[in-house]
């Protein structure tokens, strides 16, 4: 098991390489500069600029330079915002979205969980269809229509919610909801699958025969079996939500990382989409990790693996 | 000469599925009403928005891009069937017209999704041994990528050009086709045809795409029914973001994203394009769910 972690943390490193190569040398490829847009600034104050951030020097020192910084942990200043470093800017920005990922995993996962067992334990009957079709009707409505339609109903009709904002607690109702519905949907999809499995072996009939409760087999009989399919999706559903949540932080109007990367690379703000991308990077790679993890931990049988 | 001659009977056997074998799923695919219900509505809706051009000229009587200033958004009635938008455009011309665009970046990133993806897991599973074990971990790792932050900066940097974004979104989509195939591909190396494809003295190359591939056509074609909707609700995302097609050239994301904008004043203009896409998307799913039980593939999602 110490070697797995071992193994895999070490692949990580060529990995963040290739990562920040890649993303380097496509900024720099890409038509535009960070001091093009807006307002016309002279030839000197822009040489003075370029200057100022190292810009003037031979591609590939940059390059080095910027690399050398980057494994010291300095993810450089922000064009944009010249006050502040795009480490500070990521400190204030990411726990908004961290936040709203966990509160979105949350409602996926208890939505879906619950949706998917009942649909297991009353294959064919009316609260396995009414729950499945709910749940093809989620994969199928994408998060800038939920969003929208969410609004449309609960804050400007219902009045219930605001329409926009991350002020209050309540606030974080409908943008978890928003981006936990195709999740919510695609795990309740997966649960009633792996449980359909796992309850039709001869295990769950022994444990029937020897008169555990409902209640006690699925908890305690069934529970680790089936949730297997929906741990093996707990890695990707963790990179969706991150992406996921540019679109909902770009609707409610949060102040998270996602907002921030794509301006950033609107703006060629090229310190900030470098910081960003090898965050959002480092980040899905450890949850995926932690996900292998717990599904190794979850399935004894992968341990000889 | 010889060889050709007896390379005939184990085409016949085992390289090529036997045509009742299609006409059986064909079969388990009728019963399936759902299913067909989703072919019907995919054809139609693919036939409409193919006849654009000719649907706007002759029936519609509004191209695309024709705007009507002094009309404003206007709620559906007898001249503008489905209403107007901010620009006084005709709505289900525009819907048409992104309904072509939303469907072609469908099928092309799939198919470059497919070529990739059959390609590279086809050579992995034939290949076996050291050259397979690093192209797969090397799918491993390209899998905990967060891919559309990639693809969102390829847009940004490049511009909003539609080959592009095929590319771009072909590029992600290939890693599950290429574990599936590599999959079947492994288990079908050892089968009896190819051993005789073997002892026949065929190249690596024949023997893995004209004899082994064409036994997984089940699993690749369901696979693809499949990516089709995630492709398309990618397109719509990135349109979403400003980063799909270019006005006055449209999409289901870019319609949606232009209604979502009015949606309290004008809501016919989120309400048309959502449902479209919603109901596209629906009878997708529907029809590769449908497809993999017709062709009894196991384990194709994921």
């Amino acid at each position: 098991m110490l070697r797995f972690i071992a193994r895999r943390v070490l692949e990580t490193i060529p990995v963040l390489l290739i990562i920040a190569t890649a993303t380097f040398f496509m900024m720099r490829l890409a038509p535009g500069g960070p001091f093009d847009t807006e307002k016309q600034v002279s030839k000197e104050v822009r040489a003075r600029m370029e200057a100022h951030y190292g810009l003037d020097k031979p591609l590939f020192e940059q390059y080095l330079l910027q690399m050398k910084h980057l494994l010291q942990g300095d993810l450089g200043p922000s064009f944009k915002y010249p006050k502040r470093t795009v480490n500070e800017i990521i400190a204030d920005a990411f726990p908004v979205s961290l936040e709203l990922g966990c509160e979105a995993l949350a409602v996926a996962l208890a939505l879906g969980l619950l949706a998917g067992m009942v649909a297991s334990l009353k294959q064919n009957s009316f609260w396995d269809h009414f729950p499945m079709s709910l749940a093809m009707l989620g994969l199928c409505v994408p998060t800038f229509v939920m969003g929208p339609l969410l609004i449309s109903a609960f804050a400007l009709h219902l009045d219930w919610f605001n329409a926009a904002g991350w002020f209050f607690p309540r606030d974080r109702v409908l943008p978890a909801l928003t981006l936990g519905a195709y999740y919510a949907a695609y795990i309740a999809r997966l649960a009633r699958g792996g449980f359909l499995d796992i309850l039709h072996q001869d295990f769950i009939r022994t444990a029937q025969a020897k008169g555990a409760s409902g209640a006690r087999i699925l908890l305690r009989h069934a529970m680790r079996g089936g949730l297997l399919p929906v741990v093996s999706f707990l890695g990707p559903a963790i990179a969706g939500l991150l992406t996921g949540s540019f679109v909902v932080e770009t609707i409610f109007g949060i102040p998270g990382l996602g907002r921030f990367f794509v301006t950033a690379a609107f703006n060629r703000d090229y310190f900030m989409v470098m910081g960003s991308v090898l965050f959002y990077a480092v980040f899905v790679i450890v949850l995926n990790l932690a996900a292998d993890i717990a599904l190794v931990w979850l399935n004894p049988r992968l341990r000889f693996e | 000469m010889k060889a050709e001659l007896t390379l005939q009977p184990a085409e016949a056997m085992g390289a090529e599925p036997s045509a009742s074998f299609w006409k059986d799923a064909w079969h388990r695919l009728w019963k399936n009403k759902l299913a067909i219900f989703g072919l019907a509505v995919i054809a139609i809706m693919s036939l409409l928005c193919f006849a654009e051009p000719l649907l706007c000229r002759y029936v519609i009587g509004y191209s695309y891009e024709q705007q009507n200033l002094a009309l404003g958004p206007a709620p559906p009635s007898r001249a503008h069937w489905l209403g107007t938008d901010a620009l006084g455009r005709d709505l289900l011309a525009r819907l048409l017209y992104g309904g072509r665009i939303s469907l072609m970046v469908g099928l092309c990133a799939t198919a470059v999704s497919l070529t990739i993806g059959v390609i590279y897991g086809a050579i992995a599973g034939f290949a076996g041994d050291k050259l397979d074990m690093v192209m797969m971990r090397t799918v491993d790792i390209l899998y905990a990528l967060p891919f559309t932050i990639f693809v969102i900066l390829l847009m940004v940097f490049f511009g909003q050009n539609l080959v592009l974004l095929f590319v771009a979104i072909g590029a992600i989509e290939w890693l599950t086709m290429a574990r599936i195939v590599r999959g079947q591909v492994m288990s079908l190396k050892h089968q009896e045809f190819v051993e005789a494809a073997r002892a026949l003295g065929l190249r690596h190359g024949r023997i893995l795409f004209r004899h082994i591939v064409p036994n997984m056509l089940g699993p690749i074609i369901v696979y693809a029914t499949l990516t089709v909707p995630e492709v398309m609700l990618l397109e719509a995302f990135l349109s979403f973001l400003g980063l799909g097609v270019q006005p006055p050239q449209s999409s289901w994301g870019v319609l949606i994203k232009e209604g979502a904008e009015m949606m309290e004043v004008y809501p016919w203009l989120l309400i048309y394009p959502a449902l479209l896409l919603a109901l596209t998307l629906f009878c997708l799913n529907f029809l590769g769910d449908g497809l993999r039980d017709a062709l009894d593939v196991r384990g194709s999602k994921d």
